[in-house]
């Protein structure tokens, strides 16, 4: 009996020990943690903050050290910049941005929930094969498609126009979005649609009333990546864009790099840090939105 | 009820059917039609047979270079970018103060890194003058002329992708939370290891994850155009010369239309490749749990 009784002692004297050795173990852990979550922070967001101090240097300055704090603030850089070498301000290539971005976006965001939906809620003769394209041309290279589709567009006459960025785009021409809505779709109860469906509800006003209401965070999602993503493009305006005056910014800034603005660099940062700017104001205000996009159509499914 | 709604359907995905016809498939198709004829823009298209792809195999030294230079910048910087942001991943995989903080900070390389901007900035970072060289100097090395050296301009772009690790970090960082971690603490009971639960546990829990990410970040890394585009300009002695920007000056500088597009054939050939035998393999590999289906 006493036996078995310092057994227990001992073994609680153990799990104590135990328990001890694993906070340690914890407390070490995390302070390791947190130093390599520092180092690598800093190092991954240390050209951004150079860009944006060098972006208020002089260009004496920019190539005098590699500290961001400019000595002499100055805005020459912006006020110089913002003119460019061309006759049009940075304001117009932002306006033709926008120009690019608001229809592809809207355009987006309709097609690809009218058609989530039809995949989501109905079956019809071919779905599978149609629902296997759309995951085939998530890895489909767009390279292998491009000089056909720009045969394409230049008999139709659109070159030159922003025609062939957007149209693709009202045809639910992004599959990620189809198949990100889908993600969302699915996890949303089909009472409610059925229960309008019995009450003599149209399957279209199912959609406008009952689904796109639950669904507005997904579209939410989509609009900010594609807005994303269309900011960012590059290719696409420098195979279709060719007048100055239809630039957006993106080709703006290749341009500005190639002239003999290229000795200026704080002109170049500085409209750099204006091209960033939107996709960053975009993302802080409405971070938890692409979080869950990102999880939803990457992980799911 | 059923009859209706059956029709009903195709007509929701009907946009989405032309769509895919019109700018997917045709374009496609055309493609490997192109790829077999001798198309120049101002002229039509003449059916030349295999010759374009005989020449680009056999005669194209650009190509080789090219097609050389794309396999180790792929293979440099897939493998790279998933390992470090699985690393970082699990770094920020517990109970810590401020993981949105540092999650968002991660993640805004990925967000940005797309621009050209970016890419402005690394020219700007790497060039002759730029801080790269300064810090490096000011430290007591020697200044590193990056572009004028084919080993390192390569390595540039490769450092711009992997500075966007952020969108592969969040995905492994969702998947690692969901794992359920009464399993970690079933087998700290039976005393393994905290690196053997890893090999155990995690990473086989993981594989759907990796899996995923790997062939995204491939096809991806594949058709990168705006790092060698504006970055390097596909310079020097063509080190960065990526296939993309090969077929971008053959279509749209030389108006070749024909051989540009068997380049492309042959890349998506590649890639197609590769994904098959990464599907294929993934049998052996990819763990799917039964039950954690939702």
């Amino acid at each position: 009996m006493s036996d078995s009784v310092t057994h227990f002692d001992k073994a609680i004297d153990e799990a104590e020990k135990y328990l001890a050795a694993q906070k340690r173990r914890q407390t070490v852990s995390l302070a390791i943690r947190y130093t390599i979550l520092t180092v690598v922070g800093l190092i991954m967001l240390y050209p951004l903050i150079w860009l944006v101090g060098a972006s208020f240097k002089s260009n004496t300055e920019i190539f005098a050290g590699a500290g961001f704090m400019p000595v002499n603030p100055t805005t020459d850089g912006y006020v110089e910049g913002w003119q460019t070498s061309t006759p049009y301000t940075f304001g117009r290539f932002f306006w033709n941005t926008f120009l690019i971005i608001a229809p592809k976006t809207i355009c987006t965001v309709i097609s690809c929930t009218v058609v989530a939906y039809g995949f989501a809620r109905f079956d019809f003769p071919g779905k599978k094969i149609l629902f296997a394209t759309v995951i085939g041309t998530l890895l489909l290279p767009n390279v292998v498609t491009r000089i056909p589709q720009y045969l394409l567009f230049r008999d139709l006459g659109w070159l030159d126009s922003y025609l062939p960025l957007w149209v693709p785009s009202a045809f639910a021409g992004d599959a990620f979005f189809v198949f990100m809505l889908l993600q969302f779709l699915r996890s949303i109860p089909r009472d409610m649609e059925e229960a309008a469906r019995v009450d003599g509800a149209t399957s279209f006003q199912a959609l406008i009333y009952v689904v796109v209401p639950m669904l507005v965070p997904a579209m939410i999602s989509v609009a900010l990546f594609q807005f994303m993503w269309t900011m960012n493009d590059f290719l696409g305006p420098l195979i279709y864009v060719s007048s100055v005056d239809k630039f957006p910014v993106s080709l703006a800034l290749k341009l500005s790099i190639d002239t003999a603005e290229s000795f200026e660099w704080n002109r170049i940062l500085a409209m750099s840090v204006l091209t960033l700017l939107p996709s960053l104001l975009v993302f802080f205000l409405s971070q938890k939105y692409f979080v869950e996009g990102i999880s939803a159509g990457g992980v799911k499914g | 009820m059923s009859g209706d709604s059956r029709l009903l359907g195709f007509w929701y995905v009907l946009p989405y059917l032309i769509g895919l016809l019109v700018f997917t498939a045709i374009p496609f198709l055309g493609s490997l039609y192109l790829s077999f004829t001798d198309y120049r823009l101002m002229q039509g298209a003449s059916f030349i047979g295999l010759e374009n792809y005989t020449d680009i195999l056999t005669r194209d030294r650009t190509f080789t270079r090219s097609f050389n230079v794309t396999m180790l910048y792929v293979l440099i910087t897939v493998p790279l970018k998933l390992a470090f942001a699985l690393f970082i991943a699990g770094v920020l995989n517990s109970k810590l103060k401020g993981i949105g903080f540092f999650r968002t900070a991660y993640y805004v390389p990925s967000i940005l890194g797309g621009s050209i901007a970016v890419a402005v900035l690394w020219r700007y970072m790497f060039a002759d003058t730029g801080f790269i060289n300064m810090m490096l100097t000011s430290i007591g090395f020697e200044a590193i002329n990056w572009f004028g050296n084919p080993g390192t301009a390569l390595f540039t772009i490769t450092l711009l992708r992997l500075w966007q690790f952020g969108s592969a970090m969040v995905i492994f960082l969702a998947a690692l939370q969901s794992i359920d971690k009464s399993l970690y603490e079933a087998a700290a009971i039976d005393g393994a290891k905290p690196w053997r639960a890893f090999f155990a546990i995690t990473l086989p829990l993981l594989t759907p994850v990796i899996f995923f990410n790997l062939i995204m970040q491939m096809v991806q890394a594949f058709q990168e155009f705006n790092g060698p585009y504006v970055i390097t300009s596909g310079g020097p002695l063509k080190s960065t010369y990526l296939l993309p920007l090969y077929i971008y000056e053959m279509a749209f500088k030389k108006f070749d239309m024909g051989y540009a597009s068997a380049i492309a054939w042959v890349l998506f050939a590649v890639i197609m490749v590769l994904t098959l035998i990464a599907f294929w393999s993934s049998k052996h590999w990819v763990y799917y749990a039964g039950d954690k289906r939702s």
